[in-house]
């Protein structure tokens, strides 16, 4: 496996938290754009083409 | 007055070719022609030049006696200039049409980023011109008068097609009646509609795209450059896309999308696409320009291709064969890729020297190209009209990111503008033996570089024949390596320089091209018998 899913965050409530903050006072459409934009922001800095696919895969059989 | 070099755009449109009865019509037992080439757009007329460059007797019939009616196609690339070249119209083409490298890309009212698709010099000729299919197709009809094996027979329509394994049956319909005719092998390049390809039970199969866009051509004074603008959800055409190009003439392209629910027969009266115009030139220009309406069309388009496109005896080339749609401008130029790929195996077939599988080799190289062509068209098509909400938001998103972080530019698809396919795969390919850099691999098309002491490399490759580029080094293994199969012209080119570094050669290295000028086999050193086997599998003899 090349995508990471053990534990990586450097300080992972912190993170959540600043993730929640940052849809603060956003309707649903600006929600789901910002995620968009991020998306594509992390897609870039991981790079690999392997890792994204590895990414998607897992993020798709997670649902329920 | 016959059509030539100078004629201009009126002239060409308003030109009427004439029928003429032939012996053929009046022949007892069909007569019988090597080749038939059907249509004489700009992939029957280049594929018929070529075949007749070559010498071989060559009758292109055409269904209609008038050439493109309106601008039709308007991106010609590179590469299909270096092939015009080769049949000796890409200066015509060039000194006429309006060459381009630069586009720019707005979203909204403002600039997102601006691309170059030539960034490095020491090429002749530009990524594109932009020139009327019109144009086009008077010069190379042009070139085909001056070739006295070369005959065009207007208003001629093949009606019935019949093949047995010795040849082809065609009925064809002129003003005068019905005629039959045999041919050795036929090319199909009778456009998106083929009549031909329906006449064989074929089908061309894959996606249509529910959208319409409304091509203007409009005729103005303006001062805009000579570069591609593309805008996403412009504010002179909220939520919609925007394409702008300059053809020569003081003519513009202006290519509007409409969205599926509207009406062509609405769209089409000049009284509703004025304001539109009006609209846009404000916005680009800040003012309103007097301009005249040329033609306009609306159209919806597909990705499509044929299963295989050769059928026996009939190959099918162009639209006929695939279609992609018009962002990228990937479908006149892939055509006349799939011409120059036909012509020198047809020639090779069809003289004896190689046997029917070269033929089988043009079906397996122009589907893979078909197919990277139909890919990019696919995917810009989908970032240029969303298909679903999704979609829609993530293509916003690449669009809100690009304007301030170069990486999301890159993910903005307005159209990945042709460049040829490079036949990774091609059963003609010698594989490397030896270490290379760059992109110049088995199967890519030859890169151009100046020469020493002036002209251009791609210009030393156009006898029609294969090349060995030999740098810094002794020929006798080419020379003793082509005995007994086909000529190699041997260029010989200096071990520094641009084209010893586009090609990452040193001293010895020798690259062997095919008459199509695509990367056959190459060589740190080679010998005489390297030569001699890279050549039997190029011309599908092993």
């Amino acid at each position: 496996m090349a995508l990471i899913t053990e534990p990586n965050l450097e300080s992972v409530d912190p993170f959540y938290e600043a993730l929640i903050e940052t849809h603060r006072d956003l309707d649903e459409a600006r929600s789901h754009a910002l995620n968009a934009r991020l998306v594509l922001l992390l897609a870039n800095h991981i790079g690999r083409q392997d890792v994204l696919l590895e990414a998607l895969r897992a993020a798709r059989a997670s649902g329920c | 007055m016959a059509l030539s070099y100078d004629s201009d755009g009126a002239e060409i449109q308003a030109h009427a070719f004439e029928y003429r009865r032939c012996v053929d019509e009046d022949a007892a037992v069909p007569a019988r022609h090597p080749v038939v080439v059907v249509g004489a757009g700009p992939v029957g007329l280049s594929l018929a030049v070529d075949l007749a460059q070559r010498g071989q007797r060559v009758l292109l019939l055409d269904n209609d006696h008038r050439l493109s009616t309106g601008s039709r196609a308007i991106c010609f690339a590179k590469r299909t200039l270096e092939i015009w070249d080769r049949l000796g119209v890409g200066d015509a083409m060039c000194r006429k049409g309006v060459g381009w490298n630069v586009g720019r890309v707005y979203c909204g009212d403002a600039q997102l980023y601006r691309f170059d698709l030539l960034p490095e010099p020491g090429h002749e000729r530009p990524a594109f011109i932009n020139l009327q299919q019109y144009y086009a197709e008077a010069y190379l009809a042009v070139r085909a008068a001056e070739l006295p094996n070369l005959e065009i027979r207007w208003r001629h329509t093949v009606a019935g097609c019949t093949q047995t394994a010795e040849g082809v049956r065609l009925d064809v319909d002129t003003p005068a009646g019905r005629y039959a005719i045999d041919a050795d092998y036929v090319a199909a390049c009778d456009g998106s509609r083929s009549p031909l390809r329906a006449l064989l039970g074929q089908e061309s199969k894959g996606r249509v795209f529910r959208d319409r866009f409304l091509i203007a051509d409009v005729k103005m004074a303006a001062d805009f450059p000579a570069e591609r603008w593309f805008w996403f959800d412009p504010p002179f055409h909220p939520h919609q896309s925007v394409l702008l190009h300059r053809q020569p003439d003081g003519v513009w392209r202006i290519d509007f999308q409409l969205g599926w629910d509207t009406d062509p027969e609405v769209e089409k009266r000049p009284e509703n696409i004025r304001p539109r115009i009006d609209a846009m030139m404000k916005a680009a220009l800040g003012r309103a320009v007097p301009y005249e309406l040329e033609w306009a069309s609306v159209y919806t388009f597909a990705c499509l291709r044929m299963e295989r496109f050769v059928h026996g005896r009939v190959v099918f080339a162009g639209d006929a064969a695939h279609g992609v749609s018009p962002f990228g401008a990937r479908g006149a130029n892939s055509g006349v890729q799939d011409a120059d790929n036909l012509a020198w195996k047809l020639d090779l077939v069809l003289r004896g020297i190689a046997p029917r599988a070269l033929l089988d080799s043009y079906g397996l190289e122009r589907e893979f190209a078909a197919d990277e062509n139909i890919l990019n068209s696919t995917r810009a098509t989908d970032f240029i009209t969303p298909k679903s909400a999704i979609s829609r938001l993530f293509r916003d998103a690449a669009l809100d990111l690009a304007r301030s972080h170069p990486f999301a530019r890159r993910i903005v698809n307005s159209g990945r503008l042709s460049v040829p396919a490079t036949l990774h795969d091609s059963t003609l390919n010698t594989a490397d033996r030896d270490a290379f850099e760059g992109p110049l691999v088995p199967g890519a098309p030859a890169a151009d570089a100046p020469l020493d002491g002036g002209g251009w490399l791609l210009r030393r490759l156009t006898g029609g024949g294969f090349t060995a580029l030999v740098f810094a080094g002794d020929a006798g293994a080419v020379r003793a390596g082509m005995e007994g199969l086909v000529p190699i012209d041997i260029v010989p080119l200096p071990a520094d320089g641009i084209a010893a570094r586009r090609y990452d050669a040193r001293p010895g290295t020798v690259y062997l091209l095919r008459p199509d000028q695509h990367v056959c086999a190459r060589w740190r050193s080679a010998s005489a018998a390297d030569v001699a086997l890279a050549l039997r599998h190029a011309l599908a003899r092993t």
